[in-house]
């Protein structure tokens, strides 16, 4: 199914060199399929972050190109921490991108509550961030980047900071407003049981400088629940994609 | 909540204690006013004196008060301006500095030959007090969480939406900050310029009393005068605090009691 989606946006030898001269992408490429769940994975300092960010337009690739199939689309971005503004109330953080976008108050306020209710938060909107657990802070920074309903969402590492049972709940939660939603997903994480739970394809990055080393399909349909995590054809995709990222570190370690 | 009743009681009991000495000492030892007053000469002086004593109060905080909020206003602004314009900043930010660290003793002076005696005294509790609000400000506009930047920059923010509902409102602890230190600032510059005023001045300011009373060997109104300063000082600053408290109260660590 995915295969046959058209590619909504390709990153062609995608590289970036930052200003003190590290490289952290390299001849990087990369099609992302329309309504697809995709993972790139690999150790960190691999550049998966810069990659993440140069897709949303908040890094310059330093050479290739990217091409969006209908011009640049809207995308949504979790960061690794909640990045909440502290001193504004859970609504009006998950409100602020249509506030910055001068959106009609009274329609922001209603897709700022759909949003806390695909995410489970409709009892907090009136709470401070500094009054919510590091789960439901995660929580409030997915349902702002949702707010806008973008084209693609876009995810570094956002659960990295959270305990396993949390982390757990917020996989399927993710996946639950994924498949809702129809959008594209772009998750990156350096979690190997994480990439093949969520994901239909996982991007295996090598480190330094970061280039695709392969990808692996993970042809398990959804809904997946408890009973994929347990099962032994989970484990066994997680050992096909434990051995392809040793072989990538190695890989960048020779060179 | 004993550690609230000691917190109060204590000091009290120990003002208690000291005014008994002071009074106790100026006995025994039968220490004419002119040398060391009482507390009670002090406390009738500030009775018999209320009328004049408060007017030239007035006159002091009015001073004190027009210049912290000029204070107030010209760091924030030029702070704003510091941070929105690298030039801006590049061009006057050592001025700035240079004001700060020459002592403002040696500046009212000067101020005074060029100056009528209310502005100048206006213009000595603004340069003591500009300065925190500015460094202050400054800092707190610099100091903006580098992922919310980027996320404003996702959403094609523009520069005074950053401004506004980004910079401002992440530096605020920091403004707040700034400006209780200004208002105790703002009250010595403007006591500073009274003094070096002094009998030359026209004003009727608490400080021009003190200096007035010191000429005149008038102690005990010295010390009124000295009291109602120190009140009026702690009045600023506890305002101030009270007013920081209440912005913050909802989301800031510093206003925020902790869980135990």
């Amino acid at each position: 199914m995915t295969s046959r989606a058209a590619i909504v946006v390709s990153l062609r030898n995608v590289g970036k060199t930052f200003e003190r001269g590290t490289v952290a992408l390299e001849a990087f490429d990369l099609d992302v399929r329309e309504g697809e769940f995709v993972s790139l994975l690999g150790p960190s300092g691999c550049g998966k972050s810069t990659a993440l960010r140069i897709i949303a337009g908040l890094s310059v690739a330093s050479a290739g190109s990217i091409e969006w199939a209908k011009g640049p689309g809207s995308v949504g971005f979790v960061f690794q921490e909640p990045t909440l503004m502290p001193w504004a109330t859970i609504a009006a953080n998950v409100q602020l991108p249509l506030k910055l976008a001068r959106a009609d108050k009274y329609k922001s306020r209603i897709a700022a509550s759909a949003a806390l209710a695909r995410v489970g938060l409709t009892n907090f909107s009136q709470a401070y961030p500094r009054e919510l657990s590091g789960g439901m802070k995660m929580r409030a920074s997915i349902a702002r980047a949702l707010v806008t309903e973008p084209q693609m969402l876009l995810m570094d590492e956002p659960f990295a900071a959270l305990d396993e049972i949390t982390r757990f709940k917020l996989n399927n939660d993710l996946l639950a407003v994924w498949q809702d939603m129809q959008r594209t997903a772009i998750f990156v994480t350096h979690s190997v049981f994480e990439s093949v739970y969520l994901s239909q394809r996982i991007v295996i990055m090598t480190p330094r400088p970061g280039r695709v080393f392969t990808e692996i399909a993970v042809p398990v349909p959804y809904p997946r629940d408890e009973n994929f995590r347990t099962s032994a054809e989970y484990a066994a995709l997680c050992r096909q994609v434990t051995h392809a990222l040793a072989d990538a570190i190695a890989t960048g370690e020779a060179s | 909540m004993t550690a609230r009743i000691l917190r109060v009681m204590l000091p009290m009991v120990f003002l208690g204690i000291f005014v008994l000495c002071w009074e106790l000492l100026v006995r025994i030892f039968a220490i004419p006013p002119f040398v060391l007053p009482g507390p009670g000469i002090v406390l009738m002086t500030l009775i018999s004196d209320a009328g004049l004593l408060w007017n030239s109060l007035l006159v002091t905080l009015t001073l004190t008060c027009e210049g912290f909020l000029l204070a107030a206003f010209g760091g924030i602004v030029l702070a704003i301006a510091f941070n929105q314009w690298r030039l801006v900043e590049y061009s006057l930010y050592p001025y700035a500095v240079i004001l700060q660290v020459t002592p403002i003793v040696a500046i009212a002076p000067l101020l005074l030959i060029y100056l009528p005696q209310p502005i100048a005294v206006l213009s000595c509790a603004w340069i003591v007090a500009f300065f925190p609000i500015l460094a202050n400000t400054t800092l707190g506009l610099n100091s903006v969480d580098h992922n919310l930047l980027a996320l404003f920059e996702l959403y094609k923010a523009s520069r005074w939406q950053v401004l506004w509902n980004l910079k401002l409102p992440s530096a605020l602890p920091q403004i707040l900050a700034g400006l209780r230190i200004a208002g105790g600032l703002s009250l010595i510059g403007a006591v500073v310029a009274e003094i070096a005023a002094g009998s030359a001045g026209a004003g009727s300011g608490l400080a021009y009393r003190i200096a007035e009373s010191g000429y005149r060997l008038n102690i005990p109104r010295m010390f009124a005068a000295l009291l109602l300063l120190s009140l009026a000082g702690v009045t600023i600053f506890f305002s101030l605090a009270a007013i920081s408290h209440f912005a913050l109260r909802r989301w800031h660590e510093s206003a925020v009691k902790r869980e135990v």
